[in-house]
């Protein structure tokens, strides 16, 4: 049992780290020189980077907000299945931290979705996705299986 | 030390002294507090003054921004901030900086209470003083904008005897279609997301709340499980109905 418990906050804490990187690095696109997208337009020169906010596009504001969303609901279902762990009664199912769980991979699968239907074209060879955005299509299913285990999960004594 | 100036906590401690057989007097006890009460107004105006005699800067006021579609009007609004009167002296002056030139030039003047606008500069025939002198406004409307008009506007009050202070600067970007600025859809979603979340958190502890004030009646179950209570309930009273 305590194996089963390690593995599931293992697994919790993996998927907060891997949405906490997705949202704050700014690297969901990267063209070499340049990585752009969610935040800044960055470009490398010389070892300096000179950076200017996006273009306020509609469909890249909501990618942020779920994103930012996405991540605190994460937190609020690891806060909840840190306290669920000492007050559930026995036999009980973490069934708040499995709602918030199933909320956050709900959250990132839609900012996801957008952002790869709505990202420009690819103009030249050298552009192509950054590890921020396979992050992000990573942290989805992560977050689902979680939130399946905390359905299933039972408080045992 | 005088006896006036005796801290605030010292003189508490020696006067509430509890000796049982002794009953502090009220008139004393409000002398007391009316003390306190005067060096604190004392102390809280000095500081007033202090801060008032230091800042006889005039601030002058701007926004930092302005976005305008091509063809509307656009109202630069400048006020200031100064500690004397305003004087029947006062004076607004604005100049503009086209984007990428490096001089201003001026284009709007009050001063005696007459407003002078430009009728030789990029802005003759569409320029308008809406402001009012005497309640520190010195804004000014700028009719059917276009991309030439882009630049850094600067607003310059002076309030005679109050002189000394910088001039504050507004930009002005015209567009064809206005952007949605940075962050707006964001933080709407996300507000609304986070308000919806603590609005049904808000609602089940209610809902807690008044099953336990038994304003719904509650048959006690072993586990005391609300919805199977609610549920026993309503069984309950629809049969007697029957």
């Amino acid at each position: 049992m305590l194996a089963i418990l390690l593995a599931t906050i293992v697994l919790h804490l993996t998927d907060l780290i891997i949405l906490f990187i997705s949202t704050c690095a700014n690297a969901w696109r990267t063209d070499g020189v340049r990585n752009y997208h969610l935040w800044y337009d960055c470009t490398q020169k010389n070892g300096e980077a000179d950076c200017s906010g996006t273009s306020d596009a509609d469909w890249l504001q909501a990618v942020q907000a779920l994103m930012v969303l996405a991540t605190i609901f994460c937190l609020i279902s690891f806060i909840f299945f840190l306290c669920q762990l000492f007050t559930l009664v026995k036999g009980g199912r973490f069934f708040f931290t499995a709602v918030f769980q199933v909320l956050a991979s709900l959250f990132v699968m839609s900012g996801a979705i957008i952002y790869t239907v709505m990202s420009p074209e690819m103009k030249n060879e050298n552009d192509a996705y950054g590890y921020a955005f396979v992050l992000a299509w990573l942290a989805f299913p992560l977050t689902l299986i979680s939130g399946f285990i905390y359905i299933v999960l039972r408080k045992k004594e | 030390m005088p006896s006036g100036l005796i801290p605030f906590p010292f003189h508490l401690f020696s006067f509430h002294h509890p000796s049982l057989s002794r009953n502090p007097s009220h008139t004393d006890l409000r002398g007391e507090q009316r003390e306190i009460m005067l060096s604190v107004l004392a102390l809280t105006s000095v500081v007033l003054l202090g801060i008032a005699s230091q800042t006889t800067a005039i601030v002058v006021y701007t926004s930092w921004e302005r976005h305008a579609l091509v063809g509307t009007d656009v109202r630069l609004s400048c006020s200031f901030f100064s500690w004397q009167w305003t004087s029947p002296d006062v004076t607004f002056s604005w100049h503009y900086r086209p984007d990428g030139a490096k001089e201003a030039i001026s284009i709007f003047h009050y001063a005696g209470g007459i407003p002078y606008v430009d009728t030789k500069g990029p802005f003759r025939d569409r320029m308008e003083f809406v402001g009012n002198p005497s309640r520190r406004d010195g804004s000014i409307l700028l009719k059917n904008v276009d991309f030439a008009d882009n630049g850094t506007f600067t607003c310059d009050a002076k309030n005679p005897p109050d002189i000394a202070g910088s001039p504050s600067h507004v930009r002005l970007f015209v567009f064809e279609k206005v952007p949605v600025q940075a962050g707006v859809i964001t933080g709407a979603i996300i507000g609304v997301v986070l308000g919806l979340l603590i609005l049904i958190v808000a609602i089940y502890y209610l809902m807690r709340f008044l099953v336990a004030r038994r304003v719904f009646s509650l048959s006690m179950s072993k586990h005391g499980r609300k919805g199977k209570g609610k549920e026993g309930s309503q069984q309950k009273q629809a049969g007697p109905l029957k």
